[in-house]
C-alpha cells in the first residue's frame, strides 16, 4: 500500500517543520523528492540525511520569476513532477483593523499566488502524462477563521476553492487535487504562541494535545498514492477533533 | 500538404490518439476527432510551443478544425 517508488515529488517549504516531515514520508515510501525552501543549509542537511533520491531547489516564492523558474527546474531535473505538495506558507498576524497592505499582500502572494503559479507550471505536463497528484496544505483556520489572521485565513480558504476548481477541470486527466488541513501541529509556526494561547487551544482539542508533523504527512502520503485515485477536490482535516467538518 | 500542415497533423494525431486518415483539413477537433474542451486548450498550447507563436484566447476560440489551425499559424508566421 502507498508505494511511491519511482514517483517524483516536489515539496515546497521543506525547510519548515511540516514540510520536512512530508518530504521524509514521501521519501520513505520510495519517491524521488525535490526539496524546495528558502533556507539552503537546512535543505542541504535534510538532503544529506535522506541520502539518495533527493534534489534541492532553493527559491523565494514571493518572487514570481523565481516561482516560474522553480517549476521549470524541478520538472527538468526530476524528469517530470508526479506529486506536487504546496506546503510553503508564511504568517503575518495582526488584528484586522491594524493590518497593513504589506502584511496582507505578502501572505497572499506566498500562500496563494505562488501556489497558482507553481501549479500552473506543473499541471500541464501532468495532464500530458495523464497522471498527477496535487496536494495543497491548507489549515483548519481556512475553514473556521481565526482572529488576528484575516490574511492567513483568506489565503488558506482560497487554497481550498482553488483546489476544488482545478480538481473539476483536470479530473479526466487522472490528475487529482486535494487539500490537507492541519489543526495545531508542533512546529515553528505554533511555537510562536504563548502559554496562555496554547492553553486555550488545548481546551478546544478533544485529544488534548497538538498533532505531529508525521500525523500530517501520513495524510499526504495517502493522497499522493495511486490508491487515492478516486479522491479529488477533497480536504482531509487532521486536527485531533478540534473541528469536525 | 505544407510543412506546417504536416506538423499540425502530427500534433493532433499524437495528442488525441486518432488515426491519421481521420485528420483531414476540415476535421473538427470536437465533433469529428472526439476532443473535449480541455483537449482543445492543450492543442492550442502545443501549437504555440511547436511554432513559437502566441495564440490569444479569442483567436483560439475560432480554431475549430485542423484547417483553421494551419491557416492561423501560416498567417502568424507570414
Amino acid at each position: 500500500m502507498f508505494d511511491l517508488s519511482g514517483r517524483k515529488a516536489l515539496v515546497t517549504g521543506a525547510s519548515g517543520g511540516i514540510g520536512e516531515e512530508i518530504a521524509r514520508s514521501l521519501h520513505a515510501q520510495g519517491a524521488i523528492v525535490g526539496l524546495h525552501g528558502t533556507r539552503v543549509e537546512k535543505l542541504e542537511a535534510l538532503a544529506n540525511e535522506l541520502g539518495e533520491r533527493v534534489h534541492v531547489f532553493p527559491a523565494n516564492l514571493a518572487d514570481r520569476a523565481e516561482v516560474k523558474a522553480l517549476g521549470e527546474k524541478a520538472e527538468a531535473e526530476l524528469g517530470g513532477v508526479d506529486i506536487l505538495v504546496n506546503n510553503a506558507g508564511i504568517t503575518k498576524d495582526g488584528l484586522f483593523v491594524r493590518m497593513s497592505d504589506e502584511d496582507w499582500d505578502a501572505v497572499l502572494e506566498v500562500n496563494l499566488t505562488s501556489v497558482f503559479r507553481l501549479t500552473r507550471e506543473l499541471t500541464h505536463p501532468m495532464m500530458r502524462r495523464r497522471y498527477g497528484r496535487i496536494i495543497n496544505i491548507t489549515s483548519i483556520v481556512g475553514v473556521t477563521g481565526n482572529p488576528g489572521q484575516a490574511n492567513y485565513c483568506a489565503s488558506k480558504a482560497g487554497m481550498i476553492g482553488f483546489s476544488k476548481s482545478l480538481a473539476q477541470e483536470i479530473a479526466t486527466r487522472n490528475v487529482t487535487v486535494n487539500c490537507v488541513a492541519p489543526g495545531f501541529i508542533e512546529s515553528a509556526m505554533t511555537g510562536k504562541l504563548n502559554d496562555k494561547q496554547k492553553e486555550a487551544i488545548m481546551g478546544a482539542i478533544p485529544m488534548k494535545r497538538m498533532g505531529t508533523g508525521a500525523e500530517v504527512s501520513s495524510a499526504v502520503v495517502y493522497l499522493a498514492s495511486s490508491e487515492a485515485a478516486y479522491m479529488t477536490g477533497q480536504t482531509l482535516h487532521v486536527n485531533g477533533g478540534m473541528a469536525m467538518i | 500538404m505544407s510543412d506546417i500542415a504536416e506538423r499540425v497533423k502530427k500534433i493532433v494525431i499524437d495528442h488525441l490518439g486518432v488515426d491519421a486518415d481521420k485528420v483531414s483539413e476540415g476535421a473538427s477537433f470536437i465533433d469529428d476527432l472526439g476532443a473535449d474542451s480541455l483537449d482543445t486548450v492543450e492543442l492550442v498550447m502545443a501549437f504555440e510551443e511547436e511554432f513559437g507563436v502566441e495564440i490569444p484566447d479569442d483567436a483560439a476560440d475560432s480554431i475549430l478544425t485542423v484547417g483553421d489551425a494551419v491557416k492561423f499559424i501560416e498567417k502568424a508566421q507570414a
